[in-house]
């Protein structure tokens, strides 16, 4: 008759010879169990702080952003409490999106279906592929708007920078850069995330005379209303912010959108 | 059987005398990376001691049943499994930080010094013992990583736990940060100046040169 009171059954196992192939099978299948019923509660039960921490993150973020937008604290003096408002626009026509909110936008850029693929030459920002919407913010006085804020991402040396980019209400002067998320050379192409640099941008003009992108980090001092001081060192870089928004206000990227806030259509 | 040491010995040893970073040059591809400033690698320090210490004692406790043949599978579940916890508690707890420590954190988990405790120890001692040993091990690791990463805040940035300590030329101080120290060089630069100290300071610590230095006077 076999003992099947499992308190003897659990002594007669673990004094098995530690190398007899029962007791490797079993160890192995109860420290892994053991293990994974920690990893799980540990991560399902922290999840919810997680999301809150990261959602805490971007909004600081943002406002501390718009902050360090030069010249934006007496703008937003000036248009009183209409504080920024925040529209997910469809990029293909540069008007608002019907049927993505800014509280759906993230589960349907989870979908690839809502990602357009870029060709080669497309492609400057070196990005591969971009989103169909995208979250801008605007700030209006009355019923103009006077400035649009627009996210932007592109390749640098290091890896991603993504920033936004200020646009004046006349759609053709900047405001401001800032950037958000770099990994560029520490010392060298990173000073794109100090503010000395990301003062340069404002008041420059983004187009040329014809409505083509022209705005374009120098290499060494800016020349003209176009350009912005390069950094030494970092050339690479700087050419990276150069593509990087001229896609983003070109025909792929807000070019549309541009297109019809100028037309006021927002 | 080695005659015991005493607790006190075990703790303290691996400080100095047997310190896993300078003397047995275990874990550096961290120590190099999280050191740029000290509240990082501060983190880095405690995250690893705790791992350490909690891999030694659970390790310990079952050392007596783990099957040889999978001996260091099961250590490696165990330690990966401590690393995603603390990991996750760094990403509750102290967002801030982990964003700054990101994958470095989930990287202990392949530090070697934490299984070359449980492995060449642990294995071997009772709990107590064991976890007494891996912390004086962390601690180790501590001290070496916060010597670097002060130095590497203090003239790279000027400052120290982000505070200016320095006052940079940039505001008005006399004080030009050496944008070297950013860079990874600057700990090996750091970690071997540290490495030499050690071992002219305390000549015993010095390894024996596996290959005589070429004598130049046989040449000719």
């Amino acid at each position: 008759m076999a003992d099947l009171n499992p308190l003897s059954l659990w002594r007669r196992f673990l004094a098995l010879p530690n190398d007899s192939r029962t007791k490797t099978l079993v160890v192995a299948f109860l420290v892994s169990s053991i293990c994974a019923v920690l990893v799980t509660t540990a991560t399902v039960m922290l999840r919810p702080i997680q999301a809150q921490n990261r959602a805490a993150e971007q909004q600081a973020r943002l406002e501390a952003l718009v902050a360090a937008v030069p010249g934006i604290s007496a703008l937003l003096e000036e248009a009183g409490d209409a504080a920024l408002s925040t529209v997910v626009i469809d990029l293909e026509t540069g008007a608002a999106a019907k049927s993505v909110t800014p509280e759906t936008l993230e589960t349907a850029l989870a979908d690839p279906a809502n990602w357009t693929t870029l060709s080669a030459t497309d492609d400057i920002a070196g990005i591969g592929s971009r989103p169909n919407y995208a979250q801008i913010y605007l700030l209006r006085s009355g019923e103009t708007v006077r400035l649009a804020i627009l996210p932007v991402v592109g390749s640098g040396y290091g890896g991603r920078i993504q920033a936004l980019l200020a646009l004046n209400g006349d759609m053709q002067t900047l405001a401001g850069l800032a950037v958000t998320e770099q990994s560029e050379t520490p010392g060298l192409g990173a000073r794109i995330a100090e503010a000395p640099w990301q003062q340069g941008f404002a008041g420059k003009r983004l187009f040329d005379d014809t409505g083509a992108a022209r705005l374009a980090v120098a290499r060494g001092p800016a020349r003209g209303e176009h350009e912005v001081d390069g950094i030494t060192g970092a050339t690479r870089t700087g050419n990276a912010v150069t593509q990087m928004v001229r896609f983003w206000v070109g025909p792929k990227g807000y070019g549309s959108t541009i297109a019809a806030l100028r037309r006021g259509d927002f | 059987m080695a005659p015991t040491e005493s607790p006190w010995n075990t703790l303290t040893a691996p400080l100095i005398r047997q310190n896993p970073v300078m003397l047995q040059v275990l874990g550096i591809c961290s120590a190099l990376a999280v050191t740029t400033s000290l509240d990082t690698a501060l983190t880095m320090s405690i995250s690893l001691t705790v791992v350490v210490v909690l891999a030694a004692g659970l390790i310990s406790l079952v050392r007596r049943h783990i099957p040889n043949s999978i001996r260091l599978i099961v250590q490696i579940i165990i330690i990966a499994s401590l690393v995603i916890v603390i990991d996750q508690c760094l990403q509750a707890w102290f967002f801030g930080l982990s964003q700054r420590l990101s994958v470095f954190v989930s990287l202990i988990a392949t530090n070697c010094i934490v299984l070359g405790r449980t492995e060449s120890f642990a294995r071997s001692n009772p709990p107590l013992r064991s976890m007494l040993d891996a912390l004086g091990s962390g601690l180790g690791y501590s001290l070496v990583l916060t010597l670097i990463g002060a130095c590497r805040e203090l003239f790279g940035a000027g400052r120290l736990l982000g505070m200016q300590v320095l006052p940079l030329a940039d505001a008005g101080g006399w004080f030009t940060p050496l944008s070297l120290m950013l860079l990874a060089p600057s700990a090996f630069f750091l970690l071997g100046g540290l490495i030499w100290a050690a071992r002219s300071l305390w000549p015993d610590q010095a390894e024996a040169p596996e290959f005589p230095p070429h004598d130049l006077r046989e040449e000719r």
